[in-house]
């Protein structure tokens, strides 16, 4: 059971090579080639950018790829779609940008994946080696600026070695807990001429992260299963990006313990099952709340404790010990102090557990408690016809239109939530969200890259909300321009709600610039884009409406004036104790 | 999962889900404390700040030393000093850094320095590690032989010595240099400069865990050094 640090998932073997194929590759003649010939080798389908002074020789070396670009009206979108495309894909996904504004467009985008620990190359155009540092036309220091929020940049110095650069930033994205990379390209690099073809891509020597957990470790975690009363199963986003859910399902089920998942971990385990409590934190289920309020052992697979998760650290799990499962070790002991430190591949260890442990423990009550919160604090909302439309249902209706593989994209904000809650996800990858960085706008440029990624007969749908999607609604143009199958799904209530929600709770109801009664409308805004538009004010709209979108095949985009009073629950307010959560507006 | 049944919906409350509200409900009396671990009620203890001495051997990449600082500021890490210089291995540097934190926090520092790309292996020294410090001291130079005799005192060496001042390197810890600056506060210090701690573990033990000294072979990364 040793698994070798894989190399990036689309990585063409030697065996696979078509020896015929290779001697058709023309030679490498430019940097920009290089760079090119660099994600070629490893089976880059698809790159998300916009064009640009510094970064034109790159893009004049994929006129000729097999490499599909798709255009971005913003650099923001490219990141948010190259993100998706990763999410989807759990590869690695491309985005260019050339230097100056450019780069710094990419730089929220580079955020979003870096806390969400999404694989994300970019290459950004940079001003000539030898004007680096005068501030010429649109110069910035871009690896200096994404510094923090890359796992590593490489500033390219070389048209000899720029392809490697490349290669390396690219296998080192995938590699382990994925993240975010960067490789700046001056643009004398890109034009130099070269005939040095890149080598494998592979990750540094320094970086090389540990498989397989200690067995001594594992011996003692398993007996700590065996011996928990209450054993909880805390399913995060690394149990998705390390491919490990149909491990994490069979050990849940094979073991009958209880799961609840992170935000990022939805999809790793299917929500319909009764074993499953869905998410927990700020927002997820009671049930799941009280799960971790309660459990005596917390066995926690690829996930950062997150405090929109944990809520106030020193109420988090207090009866709990923890066994963290993680490939990276600096989210060992973080946030929340690991009692047993499992270091490895979520899959690989949660095997080496499960072959550890001589008897599955003993939680018969504990399981049938778990029941019991699932009764007492359903995941509910009240639908009087007399009432305005309410967001809930509408994510009901949406997901009963589309199949169970269907991918759901969101922007931040209450949308995001009713999304994540109402909607039943039964399949990883399948959840599309701004996580960690929790950025607006991250829905429309998400459901692109997801789009390009997904199966056809995947159905993609955006679930966004009327602040966010006006965040980056120039994206629709691209959707329209690639005939992309996408629904957009907008709750509008005339509010940046979220904040209108806090406002109302903790800021005695000041709605400062909380207000969007300016908003456009959307299915006109929609036509005018050349997209298909539709608005719902009425439940017997719903369902007729959802249809005809989801069969138009092309983007449409449905405004759903929504009741502008409805408020997210259950809610744990920031830093309280996840046990203590709010179901109402009183309780807070 | 809803309730969509129209005839049941008017006895709906308008917001809120069924159970006990969050004061009616049990609430587990254990605690963690704000570094998460999980503590017995009786003894809140917060872990204590200490001193540690990091090593880290780093790939000599553009920006590594920006890179290490910027870890430093944006994670918080409060750091006293931070040294750097090569090592026998061509393209390798050590950089030696002080700094004060929780035991949770070294641990932190260091897994979060491990994970730069450059950086090859990074470990905590010993307290018997040796280490020392450089400073340069210049002060008023009114009574050259007194200044002398205390630079002596100190095995300190006299650098520069001009009719107004006169500059003086100490070499040592930090107890010693603490000492030497005191007693020359009396000639009146104009300026210092202090490197802070350089150090490597004592005897044949390696200063970074992995490390082969005067070889150019590659340290390897510390295998499970985070457990």
């Amino acid at each position: 059971m040793s698994k070798q640090a894989p190399s990036s998932p689309n990585a063409t073997t030697d065996a696979e090579v078509d020896p015929d194929e290779e001697t058709e590759q023309t030679p490498v003649t430019t940097g920009s080639e290089a760079v090119i010939r660099a994600l070629e080798n490893e089976g880059v389908e698809a790159a998300f950018g916009v064009q640009g002074g510094a970064i034109m020789p790159v893009y004049d070396a994929l006129y000729h790829s097999d490499i599909r670009h798709v255009t971005m009206a913003h650099e923001q979108g490219a990141a948010h779609a190259a993100d998706a495309f990763s999410v989807v894909r759990n590869e690695p996904g491309v985005c260019l940008a050339t230097s100056g504004p450019g780069a710094t467009n990419l730089v929220t985008g580079i955020a979003d994946a870096n806390m969400d620990s999404d694989g994300l190359l970019a290459l950004t155009g940079q001003v000539p080696s030898d004007m680096v540092g005068s501030d010429a036309f649109q110069e910035t220091d871009t690896t200096g600026v994404t510094a923090p929020i890359t796992k590593h940049n490489y500033f390219a110095s070389d048209a000899d070695t720029v392809g490697d650069t490349v290669g390396e930033a690219l296998a080192l994205a995938g590699e382990g807990r994925p993240g975010p990379t960067l490789v700046d390209l001056p643009k004398n690099v890109t034009l130099d001429e070269t005939d040095a073809e890149p080598g494998p891509a592979e990750p540094p020597a320094t970086t090389r992260p540990q498989y397989v957990a200690d067995e001594e470790n594992v011996a003692e975690a398993a007996d700590a299963i065996q011996a928990a009363e209450r054993p909880l199963l805390l399913f995060g986003g690394g149990v998705i990006k390390g491919d490990a859910t149909e491990q994490a399902r069979e050990f849940a089920r094979e073991h009958e313990i209880p799961v609840v998942t992170t935000m990022p971990g939805i999809g790793s385990f299917p929500e319909d099952d009764d074993l499953c409590l869905s998410w927990a934190g700020m927002h997820g289920t009671g049930y799941a709340n009280m799960a971790i309020t309660h459990t005596d052992l917390l066995i926690a697979v690829g996930t950062r404790f997150d405090d929109r998760l944990t809520g106030g650290i020193d109420t988090f799990a207090p009866e709990a010990e923890v066994i963290h499962i993680d490939i990276d070790p600096a989210e060992i002991s973080k946030n929340v102090h690991a009692d047993y430190p499992l270091i490895g591949d979520a899959g690989i260890v949660l095997d080496q557990v499960d072959d550890a442990l001589e008897a599955s423990p003993d939680a018969d009550e504990w399981r049938e408690q778990c029941q019991t919160w699932k009764a007492e604090y359903p995941m509910d909302y009240a639908t009087p016809d007399d009432e305005p439309l309410k967001p809930q249902f509408v994510v009901e209706i949406l997901d009963e239109a589309t199949g169970d593989d269907a991918i759901v994209t969101s922007g931040v904000g209450q949308h995001q939530m009713w999304a994540a809650q109402y909607w039943t996800f039964t399949e990883p990858r399948t959840w599309v969200s701004s996580h960690g960085l929790g950025t607006m706008g991250y829905g429309l440029p998400a459901a692109i890259g997801a789009r390009i990624a997904a199966d056809d007969d995947q159905e993609v749908v955006c679930v966004d909300g009327d602040g966010s999607f006006l965040m980056t609604i120039q994206e629709l143009s691209v959707a329209v321009r690639e005939e992309l199958d996408i629904t957009v799904a907008v709750l509008n209530n005339e509010y940046i709600g979220m904040v209108r929600q806090w406002q109302d709770a903790f800021f005695e109801g000041r709605r400062m610039a909380a207000e969007y009664n300016w908003c456009p409308e959307f299915d006109m805004l929609a036509e005018a884009f050349g997209a298909r538009g539709f608005r719902v004010d009425d439940y017997d709209e719903v369902a007729e409406t959802v249809e005809e979108a989801v069969a138009y095949d092309g983007p449409s985009v449905i405004d759903f004036h929504i009741d502008p009073a409805e408020n997210v629950y259950p809610m744990v307010p920031s830093g309280g104790a996840n046990g203590q959560f709010a179901l109402t507006e009183d309780q807070l | 999962m809803s309730s969509q049944e129209s005839d049941e919906a008017e006895e709906l409350p308008k917001h809120g889900l069924k159970g006990p509200s969050p004061d009616e409900r049990p609430h587990p009396e254990g605690r963690r404390n704000s570094q998460g671990i999980r503590i017995d009620p009786a003894a809140e203890a917060e872990p204590e700040q200490r001193r540690a001495v990091l090593s880290a051997l780093v790939e000599d990449d553009p920006g590594v030393l920006s890179r290490i600082a910027g870890l430093f500021s944006r994670r918080q890490f409060n750091i006293e000093s931070l040294t750097v210089g090569p090592t026998t291995v061509e393209n390798h540097s050590r950089i030696t850094m002080v700094i004060e934190e929780s035991d949770p926090g070294i641990d932190q520092a260091e897994k979060q320095l491990a994970k730069l790309k450059p950086v090859i292996a990074v470990g905590e020294l010993d307290d018997d590690a040796v280490r020392t410090e450089l400073v340069l001291l210049k002060v008023e130079g009114d009574d050259p032989d007194k200044v002398h005799a205390v630079t002596e005192m100190y095995d300190g060496q006299t650098l520069d010595a001009g009719p107004k001042t006169i500059t003086v390197q100490l070499t040592g810890d930090e107890q010693k240099i603490d000492d030497a600056i005191d007693a020359f506060r009396q000639f009146g210090i104009i300026e210092i400069a202090r490197t802070g701690y350089t150090a490597l573990a004592r005897g044949d033990q390696a200063t970074v865990p992995g490390e082969k000294p005067g070889t150019a072979d590659e340290p390897t990364r510390p295998k499970n050094a985070q457990q």
